[in-house]
């Protein structure tokens, strides 16, 4: 499962990441690295981008972005 | 001997100017900060010619002045596009003409304490002292999150940790104190929280020579950006070595992973190690601002209401305005008429009542219109919408080959062009960038403001269609025109000259939050003193110009016409009938001498390539003399009309209803009003954008470009209108 498989509510946690992609080094200098928790809070007008909670902030990134970073729920109920 | 000179700096009697840095990430509260510090003593010359990158403000602490330099918003001292370059060149002394900052403000959101501790470390690495400002406490309040300041300021070696509430001020003293005793203190040994890269630029450190004028964490940057001034400040030192050297210290410390993916690893696990010591979070009590919030955001809602926005704003321009507008034409009519009275008929009063105030009037009266929109754009900003609305478009701008980033210039460069064409800096892309500085002139600049208004006031019907009235019905469209003449030059580029990977969309987006009355009153007065100041320098000038060439050469012939032809009225006639005939002989005259004055003639010169537009020489002289900038225009159909035979009519827009052909056709059509407020929503006419493009795309490739495609397009536009409307 990655950032770009989730549905709203959804809780999760980064487990690996593809680094090689620039756009997602961006990412993980907001904040994006592996064992941060995010929560899935919707997309925007035709599904892409979508936005995450992250800590109090939120970040918003494109999905072809989010494939990148591989991720595990954090609780089974969703 | 050298240690006679020896001064304490703290002793001398003139303290050397000293400059605090204000840093932070975007949307954290920088600016409202810096007002708050600086109030109006502030240069904010980021308007057309002026090429000044910083902002720069001056505050007094404990007797003594420093600047403060505001830096664009960052979140690492990684850039990835050219603003975020400017202030980490500026925070490691690479800026020439800039001194390397004493202090650091670091500017830290609360709510967002996590991305904020990435930089705050960085910072904190450089060696001078730092001073924290948590903001959006409030907000904090709201959301249930506290942060330990005392352990936020052990965790950063000590440096002071202030908490300031904006909106009313609070903690700003403090802020001060703190300010002025980190200026007081001496660097000291940086702090690491990598200890690996510290260790790693150590060693190549060492590599160089005794004289090597490189700080640690230059060579720090230098090992993980691939950013050219890291590389080039590195090579300065160590020639060919460089990248030999820099290839084995990345590998031992990165592997084969890009070094940037590890930094960030590495500091986010500490942070994330640390965070739960920094802050406690509870669970926020449910609010109805926050559900209301998040209903918003959905996408449909979002839509409908970022469409009823707009509409809202553009209905305020007009309706709000026209009070205040006619209120100001009163003003300048009885200046004029004051003028008149006092000055005896000729030249001298012609200049002042019929250029100067004519033609400054004719443009201060839009201030009203100008300020209600800057006043929408600013609130929204402030209030983080405008990121919202990048979020919301980012789909639609992905089809024409651009991103939701190049949402916040085109939405700016409806107010103008050019502090816009200087905010696609925040696009890391640079054919991104590109397209959108192409698309950004065509957006509707509040310089086209004064032209619509006028002849939309004039010559569109005032009636109602539905909820709409017709003359705000006109304007939207026209905004709608710039925006698909735009998005058209954007896509057409980006499928051609500008062909490349599509762009991607990434972004922080901040709450929204109440607008801070402060900080848009003072974004807001800016905006007024600049307009004011163009319209009391550009604008008269030109207005003073083109009075002189509507009014010389002087035909003697034309008044012994005039004497003969009253002689013989006085002779045959009397009362007012008599007044009547001196009247119209007069208006005869004075049109007689417009049309071979210099302007006349230069009209005439061009009118051929613009009848078939439907424009006579005095309109097509207006537009020619408006190329340097735009909003002159008004002004010189100001002048024009002041002096010609339609002078009796009260307002510049009657005026233009009463001009006429030759043959007694009116000018002023509706087809032709159409296509001349068409070529006015794309023809480049604007000097200073044509300078910003040059500069900020480092060709004239670009410019020339702009403006030949702009002007055809404008041209063939109006052409077609007039020609279909007048079949």
């Amino acid at each position: 499962m990655t950032l770009a498989d989730l549905k709203k509510g959804d809780r999760v946690r980064i487990q690996s990441i593809r680094t090689l992609n620039p756009n997602v080094q961006r990412l993980m200098i907001m904040g994006l690295v592996e064992g941060a928790e995010l929560e899935y809070l919707g997309a925007s007008l035709g599904g892409d981008p979508v936005e995450f909670r992250l800590y109090g902030g939120a970040v918003s990134l494109r999905l072809a972005d989010g494939r990148h970073f591989e991720v595990v729920p954090l609780s089974s109920d969703g | 001997m050298a240690s006679a000179v020896a001064i304490p700096i703290g002793s001398l009697a003139i303290p050397r100017g000293r400059t605090v840095a204000l840093v932070g990430n975007p949307n954290s509260g920088k600016s409202t900060v810096f007002n708050r510090l600086t109030g109006l003593r502030q240069k904010t010359a980021n308007y057309p010619g002026v090429t000044v990158e910083k902002r720069v403000g001056r505050l007094e602490i404990g007797g003594s002045v420093i600047d403060l330099i505001d830096l664009p918003g960052t979140y690492a001292l990684s850039p990835s596009s050219d603003d975020e370059r400017i202030a980490v060149n500026v925070l490691l002394g690479r800026v020439p003409g800039t001194r390397r900052p004493d202090v650091i403000l670091a500017i830290v959101d609360v709510t967002r304490l996590y991305q904020g501790m990435y930089l705050l470390e960085q910072l904190a690495e450089l060696g001078q002292p730092v001073v924290v400002a948590l903001t959006m406490t409030d907000a904090a309040i709201r959301k249930n999150v506290r942060v330990d300041t005392r352990a936020l300021s052990d965790r950063l070696g000590g440096a002071a940790v202030c908490t300031v509430v904006a909106t009313t001020g609070r903690g700003m003293q403090a802020l001060r104190t703190a300010l002025g005793e980190a200026l007081e203190m001496k660097h000291r040994e940086p702090l690491s929280f990598w200890p690996a890269l510290r260790e790693s630029a150590r060693r190549l450190a060492s590599e160089l020579g005794p004289n090597a004028r490189l700080s640690i964490v230059e060579i720090e940057r230098a090992l993980i950006d691939d950013d050219p001034a890291s590389l080039a400040a590195l090579s300065g030192e160590l020639g060919d070595r460089a990248t030999s050297l820099l290839d084995d210290a990345r590998r031992r410390l990165c592997g084969e992973e890009p070094p940037l993916a590890v930094e960030a690893r590495e500091r986010y696990r500490r942070i994330l190690e640390a965070l739960p010591r920094l802050q406690s979070v509870a669970t926020p009590p449910a609010r109805w601002s926050s559900a209301a919030a998040a209903w918003l955001n959905r996408p449909v809602p979002a839509t409908v209401s970022f469409l009823l926005l707009m509409a809202i704003v553009f209905q305020a321009v007009f309706a709000w305005a026209t009070p205040i507008m006619d209120l100001i034409d009163a003003a300048t009519s009885a200046l004029g008429g004051l003028v008149a009275t006092v000055l005896p008929e000729g030249l001298l009063a012609s200049l002042i009542v019929d250029g100067v105030i004519a033609g400054v009037g004719s443009v201060v009266i839009f201030l009203p219109q100008i300020l209600i929109l800057f006043l929408f754009i600013i609130i929204m900003e402030d209030t983080g919408y405008l990121a919202r609305a990048a979020f919301l478009v980012d789909r639609a701008m992905r089809s024409v080959g651009l991103s939701g980033q190049s949402v916040i210039p085109l939405l700016s460069s409806f107010a103008c062009a050019v502090p816009a064409i200087m905010a696609t800096r925040v696009i890391p892309n640079r054919r991104d960038r590109i397209a959108t500085i192409l698309a950004a002139p065509f957006m509707t600049c509040s310089a086209r403001l004064p032209v619509y208004a006028l002849l939309i006031a004039a010559f569109v019907p005032s009636s109602s269609i539905g909820l709409l009235n017709l003359q705000g019905l006109v304007l939207f469209s026209l905004y709608m025109l710039g925006i698909v003449g735009g998005v058209t030059t954007a896509f057409i580029l980006r499928s051609s000259a500008l062909r490349g990977p599509k762009p991607t969309f990434i972004l922080a987006l901040p709450e929204f939050h109440l607008p801070n009355p402060r900080t848009v009153l003072i974004k807001l007065l800016d905006r007024a003193r600049v307009f004011l100041r163009r319209a009391g320098t550009v604008i008269f000038a030109v207005a003073v110009i083109v009075w002189y060439l509507a009014y010389f050469p002087r035909s003697p012939e034309l008044e012994a016409q005039r004497s003969e032809a009253e002689a013989a009225a006085t002779a045959a006639l009397s009362g007012a009938e008599l007044e009547a005939a001196v009247a119209g002989i007069d208006n005869e005259i004075a049109a007689a001498h417009l049309a071979q004055s210099w302007l006349g003639r230069a009209g005439r010169f061009v009118e051929p390539v613009f009848v078939p537009l439907g424009w006579d020489w005095r309109v097509s002289a207006a537009v020619i003399a408006g190329f340097p900038a735009r909003e002159v225009v008004v002004a010189v159909l100001g002048t024009i009309y002041a002096v010609g035979a339609e002078a009796d009519e009260a307002t510049l827009a009657e005026r233009l209803g009463a001009a006429t052909w030759p043959d007694g056709r009116n000018v002023f059509t509706l087809p032709m009003v159409l296509g001349l407020l068409v070529f006015y929503a794309w023809c480049l006419q604007c000097a200073a954008t044509l300078a910003i493009i040059k500069r900020e795309t480092n060709t004239w490739r670009w410019p020339i470009f702009a403006w030949t495609y702009m002007t055809a397009a404008g041209y063939l536009a109006a052409l077609i209108i007039y020609q279909l409307g007048s079949a």
